[in-house]
């Protein structure tokens, strides 16, 4: 596989009066697995579709180991790309599939039957060749679409969420196919996804867009469990958000505040002065329901809703001060059920507030 | 420098276009087809107005030959004629096509094989129905034979070369092309809205009338504008069936006349302009009248 | 509908459908019987039939000609009006821009505006350049309500197909013209057949603007049907009977041919 060694990019593209992205700013490593994630409409696909010269940007720069690519057409940057409606040729084999690019490459025959068998392999369809796309499982549908790109050795794989169209068990296995090959080829890739499992699950940095906007980039943990901001935050799983005031910063960082009455302790990894409006959050997984008790981090209420998940429910606990509390826990609970949620102060975070008229 | 001036400062793409957007190449791909409207279409047309306007022994523009055509009674009779022809037969193409279309709007029996033969009728055209209507409805045709056979009359009937033979041929041509128009069309409103009102008592009549009319309204007066138009315009039938010198001279006739019997194509264009501002009237009262329909068999409830 | 009132309803409907097709089948059977009578007057059936009134109605009426002309003008009009929708239908399936509505009801007003209006004009702009009575005329004059047909039967085919292909195919490496050759022109085969079909079956049956722009020696089959029929008694009825008949096979193998590629309610087209 021909390596790239860096991907360097700033784009900003407007559909008429709308802002699709702005400034979109972004250094890609060799042998990186970079994710878009962020909600519909955020612009990680057009971002996508930029990258590969399917749209132009309507202002901006892509760099391609110092040399400048945007100005070039698709078919000249050498990327492989996966879509997520797979765009297999329905009137080709999954040979004529993938073999297309190495056809158009004017190959030798017989180089081309072997590359081809090869990456079939690979993606473990042996012996697929002769059959069509119309007879093929969305899987096998997919897997042949990754082999199309990937026996043209580009130098980056573009994948436009293409796991979105596989049901849930299908996503998971073929989850672990593409961080399978990732791992064998050792390939540069953008993915795009709105998933934040997967995008968790299989990358080495993880970019969250939204609004065409860069909200946090980062390494899948701190994503999870440092996010910057509310949107990151509750993209990634935080459901429990209180706007609250600061009264004391102690040296390492350790927060108190005040919301409604509750006085809440944490830890915040970025500059708060007293007096400042943040937003303490915690995870549902991280609440800790226990019998009434008074302590700090403390908070007593009553169980509203309970939602059955299997091992685990999911609970809406309404605070005797007023807010609601979704808790994760093993344990069985019912409604009406008074307990005491506890806030394990290592768990709590605290995020810049949000701006006015932005939702989170 | 600035951010922004940076930003003024580096090109725009250029080369790269946008998947929806129109490119030089795309032009190319549209301007064959449209030259070839533009000018075997649009300008005949044009040409045709501006050539009526232009009556050869004249100089400037004039509408003598409006003039000549309203004032020549072997000429303007010929509106009274067509309209004569045009507007029964829409009236009664549509009507059967929209109870049939309407009565068989949940499916119908053997419907491949049905539509099928109802293609044949477009298929083969005005002038092989006409020939096979001529000897079929002829006075010594299959149809009197029966009917005299049978005895209800005494005398064979003269079905053909009159208006009779023109509303038949008229009513074989347009009605399978009103009737499956109509029945795709009513086929494709949705049957819940018929059954919630049977469900709220209506009754089938109340239901034609109010709910069904109403959603229906747009496709009848497509299938009205269609067929009036169509038959506005009826030329073979006119002369193979009826009296093209008499009784059945239709507009159409009479330009025709002009154009390659008289060889007067200012006055020519100048009678297809009428016939085709008559065709134009008729839509517009077609469109007019949808909605006095509409109202009415809503009685005004809702918006509209 | 249910009850009684129903299902009469329901019988005369199919009744009348059922009446509809017997005289469908009644004029047609009609034309056949007589082409095939020796002489034929009042009876049920003709008292002797012979096959003279097919060789009477092929060597009068020029029909050696007649035929050649419609077969060549029917296979020009298709080669001439796909040549010339196919690339417009692309871009009009795929493509957004201002005043494309507009575009599309230019498209349409030839399909839409009967032959008769238009036509006059038409033939008589035709004859003022020379090119009236002439079989170049009537490709032409039938040219115009064609190249609609193709550009409105073509651009659902190509709405189908996804743009994702034409990007997977440019992103393995392949240029425009690689794109077209490879990937566009198989898939939109079957929309080519479509249209080829109504095309065809639409120029052997036209008569408006043939008959206004056609000449002596370039009338089609339908068009000469029509002055024989109407030749005032001239020609014997049989003759023009056959002649018909003649007419009618070649319309029939040409419907059986296009029902195999095309839905009966496709050729109704105007407005699907």
């Amino acid at each position: 596989m021909s390596q790239l060694r860096s991907l360097r990019f700033r784009i900003t593209k407007r559909f008429g009066a709308k802002t699709v992205l702005r400034d979109f700013a972004l250094e890609v490593r060799g042998r990186q697995f970079v994710t878009f994630l962020g909600p519909s409409g955020c612009g990680k696909s057009t971002a996508l579709n930029i990258i590969a010269g399917l749209i132009p940007a309507t202002d901006g720069e892509i760099w391609v180991d110092g040399q400048r690519i945007d100005q070039q057409p698709p078919e000249k940057r050498g990327f492989g790309m996966v879509f997520q409606n797979y765009a297999l040729f329905p009137h080709l084999t999954v040979f004529g599939n993938v073999a297309f690019g190495l056809t158009l490459q004017r190959r030798p025959a017989a180089e081309i039957r072997e590359r081809v068998r090869a990456m079939l392999e690979l993606v473990q369809l042996p012996g697929f060749e002769q059959r069509y796309p119309g007879q093929l499982s969305g899987g096998q549908q997919q897997r042949v679409a990754i082999a199309r790109a990937l026996v043209l050795h580009p130098r980056l794989l573009l994948l436009d969420e293409p796991l979105s169209n596989l049901d849930a068990k299908l996503r998971l296995e073929m989850r672990a196919e593409i961080k399978r090959i990732h791992a064998r080829l050792g390939l540069t890739c953008i993915y795009v996804t709105h998933d934040q499992a997967e995008a968790l699950s299989l990358s080495d940095w993880v970019v969250v867009l939204k609004d065409g906007a860069l909200m946090q980039a980062g390494a899948p943990a701190e994503i999870h469990d440092r996010p910057t901001n509310v949107f990151v935050a509750d993209f990634t799983g935080f459901r429990n958000f209180f706007p609250v005031q600061v009264t004391t910063v102690d040296a390492d960082g350790r927060v108190d505040a005040t919301a409604n009455g509750l006085r809440i302790r944490g830890r915040s990894h970025h500059p708060l002065g007293a007096g400042a409006k943040a937003v303490a959050a915690i995870r549902p997984d991280d609440v800790q329901l226990v019998p009434p008790r008074a302590g700090a981090n403390t908070f007593t209420g009553k169980i509203e809703i309970v939602e059955y998940l299997g091992r685990e429910n999911e609970a809406a606990v309404t605070l005797e001060a007023g807010p609601r509390v979704w808790v994760r826990t093993p344990a069985r609970l019912a409604p009406g059920d008074t307990v005491a949620a506890v806030f394990p102060e290592e768990r709590v975070i605290f995020l810049p507030p949000t701006p006015p008229g932005d939702s989170a | 420098m600035s951010p922004r001036a940076v930003a003024s400062a580096r090109p725009k793409a250029r080369r790269l276009r946008e998947p929806h957007a129109l490119d030089a190449a795309a032009v190319a791909c549209l301007v064959p087809s449209l030259l070839y409207v533009l000018v075997m279409f649009v300008y005949p047309f044009l040409y045709g107005i501006y050539s009526s306007l232009r009556p050869p022994q004249r100089a400037g523009l004039t509408l003598a030959n409006y003039v000549a055509f309203f004032s020549d009674e072997w000429q303007y009779r010929t509106v009274w004629i067509t309209f004569g022809i045009a507007v029964p037969n829409t009236v009664i193409v549509v009507g059967v096509a929209l109870l049939l279309a309407y009565g068989m709007r949940r499916g119908i029996r053997f419907e491949r094989a049905i539509t099928t033969i109802l293609v044949l009728p477009i298929a083969l055209g005005v002038i092989l129905l006409a020939e096979g209507i001529l000897g079929f409805y002829g006075g010594r045709g299959w149809f009197n034979q029966m009917l005299l056979a049978a005895g209800i009359i005494n005398e064979p009937l003269t079905l053909t070369h009159n208006y009779i033979g023109v509303l038949l041929s008229l009513f074989m041509q347009q009605f399978p092309f009103c009737f499956l128009m109509l029945l795709g069309y009513i086929s494709g409103i949705d049957p819940g809205l018929e059954n919630s009102a049977r469900t709220l008592g209506a009754g089938p009549f109340t239901v034609f009338y109010r709910v069904m009319l109403p959603l229906m309204a747009p496709g009848i007066a497509i299938a009205f504008a269609l067929v009036f138009v169509m038959s506005f315009g009826v030329f073979p039938s006119a002369i193979l069936l009826g009296q093209p010198a008499g009784a059945t001279r239709t507009i159409a006739i009479a330009a025709y006349q002009q154009a390659f019997e008289r060889y007067d194509m200012s006055y020519a264009s100048a009678i297809a302009v009428v016939m085709g501002l008559f065709q134009l009237a008729g839509l517009v009262v077609i469109i007019l009248l949808r909605r006095r329909m509409v109202t009415a068999a809503t009685m005004g409830v809702g918006k509209r | 509908m249910n009850g009684r009132r129903g299902r009469l309803w329901g019988l005369a409907l199919y009744l009348f459908v059922f009446g509809f097709v017997l005289n469908l089948l009644g004029i047609v059977s009609h034309v056949l019987v007589s082409a095939f009578a020796k002489r034929w007057f009042g009876t049920p059936l003709p008292a002797a039939f012979t096959t003279q009134w097919f060789e009477y109605a092929w060597s009068n009426f020029d029909l050696g000609r007649v035929l050649a002309v419609t077969v060549f003008v029917a296979l020009s009009v298709v080669v001439l009006a796909l040549g010339l929708g196919f690339p417009a239908a692309y871009v009009l399936a795929r493509r957004d821009f201002r005043g494309k509505p507009l575009l599309l009801l230019l498209y349409f007003l030839p399909l839409l505006i009967p032959q008769m209006t238009y036509g006059i004009p038409l033939a008589t702009t035709l004859y003022r350049y020379g090119i009236g009575g002439t079989v170049a005329g009537v490709i032409l004059a039938n040219l115009v309500p064609m190249v609609p047909l193709a550009i409105f039967v073509l651009m659902p085919f190509f709405e189908q197909i996804s743009l994702n292909l034409e990007w997977g195919a440019a992103m393995m490496g392949a240029n425009r013209f690689q794109i077209f050759r490879r990937i566009l022109l198989p898939l939109t085969v079957p929309g080519l057949l479509t249209a080829s079909i109504l095309i065809l079956v639409n120029t052997v049956s036209n008569f408006e603007l043939t008959f206004l722009v056609s000449g002596a020696g370039s009338q089609t089959l339908v068009v000469a049907l029509f002055y024989n029929a109407f030749a005032g008694g001239v020609r014997p009825v049989y003759s023009v009977d056959a002649m018909a008949v003649m007419y009618m096979t070649t319309v029939l193998v040409l419907l059986l041919i296009a029902l195999r590629f095309v839905r009966p309610t496709q050729m109704v087209f105007r407005l699907d």
